[in-house]
């Protein structure tokens, strides 16, 4: 039933995720700010591979290889995270701070919140997990309408976050 | 009218449009027909970033695709009929067509290329026929195209991307989405999409349908029911919803009432939407000079629509001798293995396999 969980559920369970070439260990977390892709199914897309300036998302050949992810490589940078039209990339940074990670996510809801803001973070199926701090909008034109948001929210929720309640 | 060496495309969706700029790039004349009011097709209301490879145009949103194409259209001077419906196709391709409601024409084509689409399957339930009740294309029509909002709290039937995709949109447009229904035990989108509107708090019912949809003069609420494993409804599983729209995302299929008047040869494959006119790897069906492209060539995406258009286009000006034997099948081998990239993979192969059925069936029967 676990296993099943992005077919019946609608988003992956965590144990999915750990079974998926390219997600995080708790090692590559400490490191800094990493792209973290939710993307387990193998459809035919690789612009996260074409968009990463350090070559370290690799898809290949075929397209519908799942992406791996070389976390030596990368910076965080967050390129990949508007050019995924899965919507299915964000940016996390356990170091952010002594008490709080960092999490930068695509949004393409209006209306759009404001730096300083409070909003409330949510987990994969929608459930309210805790407030964070708007830190910054994304929304150069290189992203193409989908925004970028960063939120800084408390660690010990660190890897139930990926994105907010819409306004 | 009489032509020489005329290219007729009729559609002016993904495929269509495609079809007629290849053909024209090497200086094919080219008419394309479509019955709407403007071209593009279903492009102009995808306002998604496609997936693909940069040869697919990864990452750019279907609308965007819509004006490239529509650029390349008028920077090739094609000639571009809307608002004229096709109803008929004689055996020597008079193509007779009706503009504006008004003019009758005929036009003489050497070669045509259908790319007519597809329209949305619908099912039946108490209660389908109250208003309210839309095809889920409809409702992405509205909020996308019209920018009007078909209700504020929307049911979607159908798991696979189309119910998926729209169920995204109707939030953005700043609708509820209440819950999304699939019959089947398993959700039949992408799980990047799935994941998207169930972060978003919107509900899946596997194994569900609806039962029955409430109102008197419009939908108020909706019944669904939980399917058993032979999809039977189980009795006491009932659950009302409240909701003042119903959007169905049930399949669609193949546009073929074109191909069946011209005498095309059909086979039936249910996976890609049901009869479907047997052609060739040029896209050539059984009627000599008549192509075809796009979903009425079987149930896929505009990205493969947009590849098959070229195929038609490629071979149906290399047939009026405008590309040499070589480049000819250079550049279709090209399009073949960017449409192999495409059809692989776990949702993929399944159409590939199929698509790989329908053109055995064109070897036996030529």
């Amino acid at each position: 039933m676990e296993k099943q969980y992005l077919k019946t559920i609608g988003s992956p369970s965590l144990e999915e995720l750990k079974n998926s070439p390219a997600f995080p260990t708790e090692e590559d977390y400490k490191k800094g700010p990493i792209a973290v892709i939710e993307c387990i199914e193998e459809i035919p897309c690789n612009p996260c591979e074409t968009s990463c300036f350090k070559g370290a998302i690799v898809v290949g050949k075929p397209i519908t290889n799942l992406p791996q992810i070389d976390f030596q490589k990368c910076v965080g940078c967050g390129i990949c995270v508007a050019a995924c039209p899965g919507l299915a990339i964000y940016i996390k940074d356990y170091t952010y701070a002594e008490e709080e990670a960092l999490i930068s996510f695509p949004y393409e809801y209006l209306p759009l919140p404001k730096v300083g803001d409070i909003v409330t973070l949510a987990g994969r199926r929608g459930e309210e997990i805790c407030e964070g701090k708007v830190t910054k909008i994304n929304n150069t034109k290189v992203n193409n309408h989908t925004v970028v948001l960063s939120v800084s929210f408390p660690k010990n929720n660190f890897l139930e976050v990926i994105t907010m309640k819409r306004l | 009218m009489n032509n020489n060496g005329l290219i007729v495309v009729i559609g002016a969706g993904p495929a269509g449009l495609s079809a007629a700029i290849e053909a024209a790039k090497v200086g094919a004349k080219v008419i394309v027909i479509d019955e709407n009011e403007k071209p593009g097709g279903q492009l102009f209301k995808q306002i998604h970033k496609f997936f693909g490879s940069k040869e697919h145009k990864a990452g750019t949103r279907g609308i965007e695709i819509g004006v490239q194409l529509l650029e390349e259209t008028a920077k090739l001077n094609i000639e571009v009929w809307l608002n004229t419906e096709v109803c008929g196709i004689e055996n020597n391709r008079e193509i007779w067509v009706i503009r504006d409601k008004k003019q009758s024409v005929s036009l003489k084509a050497d070669k045509i290329i259908l790319a007519t689409g597809a329209i949305e399957n619908a099912v039946v339930f108490p209660g389908w026929t109250l208003p309210g009740v839309v095809g889920a294309g409809a409702a992405q029509t509205m909020i996308n195209i019209s920018r009007v909002l078909p209700g504020k709290k929307v049911l979607m039937l159908g798991s696979g991307n189309v119910g998926v995709i729209v169920s995204y949109q109707l939030l953005q447009a700043g609708a509820e989405v209440v819950a999304i229904v699939e019959a089947s035990p398993r959700l039949g989108g992408y799980g990047v999409h799935t994941a998207k509107v169930c972060r978003a708090g919107v509900p899946f019912y596997t194994s569900h349908t609806i039962s029955k949809v409430i109102g008197e003069t419009k939908v108020e609420a909706a019944e669904i029911v939980k399917l058993d494993g032979n999809w039977k409804p189980i009795p006491g599983t009932e659950k009302v919803l409240e909701v003042d729209t119903v959007c169905l995302a049930t399949g669609l299929n193949p546009l073929t009432e074109l191909a069946w008047i011209a005498g095309c040869k059909f086979h039936y494959i249910p996976e890609l939407g049901g009869h479907l006119p047997i052609h060739n790897r040029a896209m050539e069906t059984t009627v000599e000079g008549i192509y075809v492209a796009g979903d009425i060539s079987g149930i896929e995406e505009a990205s493969t629509a947009m590849e098959e258009g070229r195929l038609a286009g490629i071979n149906g000006a290399a047939s009026l001798g405008l590309i040499e034997e070589i480049e000819r099948e250079k550049l279709t081998q090209e399009v073949w293995d960017r449409l192999d990239a495409l059809r692989c993979g776990q949702f993929g192969q399944k159409r590939k396999d199929a698509k790989d059925r329908l053109l055995a069936v064109e070897k036996e029967v030529v």
